[in-house]
């Protein structure tokens, strides 16, 4: 589906573009509009307190709506529109206190701002620009059929019964002009409607993207991610280095005591020495699956022998859903990008298993060359309701994406289905 | 018999060789690279290899390639397959020829000298011996999804060792009763899994996983 791929042709670039828009349109108008008047609403009621409790949760949904449309501008025309939020801190509060903290943040955030303002031009030259395109394409339709014989419906033909565009109808003659107007439409929109529909992207980048202080802001967000990832990796050292301490040390120096029990009971209570050495051979096998849980926990050996594709694949085979994977990876990445892609898959796979009730998930990998991106969506048929905030594994994911400039957008209506994408740039090798 | 073993980390080779020549193989290649066994593979014609997963130069999965690669250039050589780790997907890759003669173990399992020998053997004569963890897996994936058709639970142990690669003598040995009631047991589960009965052990394995993998 890729709309700027040279195999596709110009026709069903035009009528692709035609498609998107109507939808776009559609859905972004109500969406926009929706999510304006509740972010309105809640602000204002910040004053008399139950804003500071709904605020958060608007905002956050307001931010991954804005997300889906950054996916989108990249998937369909390759248009980058940074997401640059500042990320909480990583002890934020929870309860009525973290609550309004929150809120705060939130608030206080430019791109909280500047993504009100969007939804504001969404809904006006926004779908202005997206309806344009399927109105190009789809209007001319309308054109066809009076010159077919729909005028009969609006007129006998004796007065001016409908209008298309700026043609009165009033007879077989006039319909034929509508056709030729829808014609003359149709010559346009096969030229036009892809770059109408990519005005409607630039115009979203255009609002989203911070005009000043950019610089500004992406340093904040660097600071941010850093300071995760520095935070993360030392959470990792210190679990590996309690699990190395707890499990396999201990059970090595167990097995050694046991073998010096032997030495000493070998001839006085052989019968006794023998039942040591079989618990000291088990204590052996318990410390390497120890061992081995804590690779897998660390950099999976599939992921290193065969990279990301079948590592997937290979994770998928050991869950207890039935889960399709399917991959398009024509390289590997770098092993920083691919083992955060892993974990984030696992992740996401691991709460769908534990909270979704689906029973059957899709894996879909896939890297485009044009823009540079690998992309993931993780999609369950369970029963949705799925949320980034505080306290969910997801914004886990997402800082951790961070750090890799990746995005995650998360569609989880109540009642289903869950879908998960993930974008992060990076190139093949 | 005569064997070829590669393996890149000195201690574990070297105890290999020992133990195997404590069992009259005849170790007639010890190779620590991918390379070194493409080459041991071609020239010196053994009855079976031990191959580990990861081998250098590029530790990756250059033993299991090799040992792939090889199969292809001679179908049925019979590989054993050791590996610090154990996945279904290379399991699936070592078995989908269907030509037998594959085992693919964790190296914890050369702990029972007794019985890693014993998969050398199975394998060496054309059979197949799976890791329990890889079977495992299978078996408790499918039972989330669908009961394995009623199995009991002496059955479900009989289908796992069966899964294996164990022959039936093995599993009467191992779970203390009489051949004739683990034949029995087989036939049950054949029955119950609808799959047609066979004398042959490398076919029954085939078939067992085949029915697993079914519902994928």
């Amino acid at each position: 589906m890729d709309a700027s791929g040279a195999d596709g042709g110009r026709a069903r670039r035009a009528l692709v573009a035609g498609a998107r828009g109507l939808v776009l349109a559609v859905v972004g108008f109500a969406g926009s509009l929706t999510l304006f008047v509740l972010s309105v609403l809640s602000i204002v009621f910040i004053v008399l307190g139950v804003g500071v409790l709904t605020t958060p949760a608007v905002l956050s949904l307001v931010r991954s709506w804005a997300n889906r449309r950054r996916v989108l501008a990249a998937e369909w025309y390759g248009i980058r529109v940074p997401a640059l939020y500042r990320p909480f801190p990583a002890d934020a509060r929870t309860g009525l206190v973290g609550q309004a903290e929150r809120c705060r943040l939130m608030l206080g955030d430019p791109a909280t701002w500047r993504d009100l303002l969007w939804l504001l031009a969404d809904m006006t030259a926004g779908f202005v620009t997206a309806l344009l395109p399927a109105a190009v394409i789809f209007y001319p339709l309308e054109g066809y059929a009076l010159a077919a014989g729909l005028w009969r419906i609006f007129t006998d033909g004796t007065h001016v019964g409908w209008w298309y565009g700026f043609v009165p109808v009033g007879g077989q003659g006039s319909a034929f002009l509508a056709a030729g107007l829808a014609t003359a439409l149709l010559v346009a929109g096969y030229f036009t409607a892809p770059f109408l529909l990519r005005a409607h992207f630039q115009l979203t980048r255009a609002v989203l993207t911070p005009d000043e202080g950019e610089l500004a802001a992406r340093v904040e967000v660097l600071t941010q991610t850093r300071r995760d990832a520095v935070d993360t990796s030392a959470a990792e050292l210190r679990r590996i280095e309690r699990d190395l301490h707890d499990g396999a040390q201990a059970r090595l120096v167990a097995m050694g005591m046991d073998l010096g029990t032997i030495e000493a009971l070998v001839e006085k209570n052989p019968q006794k020495a023998k039942e040591l050495l079989a618990q000291a051979r088990r204590s052996s096998a318990d410390a390497l699956t120890e061992l081995r849980d804590l690779v897998r926990g660390i950099h999976p050996p599939v992921l290193a022998e065969r990279g990301l594709g079948d590592a997937v694949k290979a994770l998928a085979l050991r869950l207890p859903v039935t889960t399709d994977v399917d991959v398009d990876l024509p390289g590997r990445t770098d092993a920083p990008v691919e083992s955060a892609a892993y974990f984030a898959v696992s992740e996401v796979l691991t709460n769908a298993v534990k909270h979704s009730g689906a029973d059957r998930v899709w894996v879909d990998v896939h890297h485009t060359g044009a823009t540079g991106m690998l992309r993931i969506a993780v999609t369950d048929n369970g029963k949705g309701g799925a949320s980034i905030g505080a306290g969910s594994g997801l914004s886990g994911i997402e800082r951790r994406l961070g750090t890799f400039d990746g995005v995650l957008a998360v569609s989880s209506p109540a009642g289903g289905p869950t879908m998960v994408t993930m974008e992060i740039p990076c190139a093949l090798s | 018999m005569r064997v070829v073993l590669a393996e890149d980390l000195f201690l574990l080779r070297d105890g290999l060789v020992r133990m195997l020549e404590a069992y009259d193989f005849e170790v007639v290649a010890a190779v620590e690279s991918g390379p070194e066994l493409t080459k041991a593979l071609a020239e010196s014609e053994p009855d079976v290899a031990v191959v580990d997963v990861r081998l250098p130069p590029s530790h990756t999965d250059e033993g299991l390639q090799c040992a792939l690669a090889a199969r292809r250039a001679r179908p049925g050589l019979p590989v054993l397959v050791l590996s610090q780790h154990v996945e279904q997907l290379y399991a699936r890759e070592l078995l989908a020829d269907g030509n037998g003669g594959i085992g693919y173990l964790l190296k914890d399992r050369v702990f029972d000298a007794d019985q890693f020998i014993d998969a050398v053997r199975r394998v060496a004569a054309g059979g197949t011996a799976m890791d329990p963890q890889v079977i495992q897996q299978l078996l408790s994936r499918r039972a989330t999804e669908a009961p394995l058709g009623g199995l009991t639970p002496r059955e479900m142990e009989v289908l796992e060792l069966m899964a294996q690669g164990r022959s039936n003598a093995a599993i009467a040995g191992q779970l203390i009763v009489t051949e004739r009631a683990i034949a029995k047991h087989t036939s049950n589960i054949f029955l119950k899994l609808g799959l047609p009965v066979s004398d042959d052990d490398n076919r029954r394995v085939l078939a067992v996983i085949a029915y697993l993998d079914q519902g994928r």
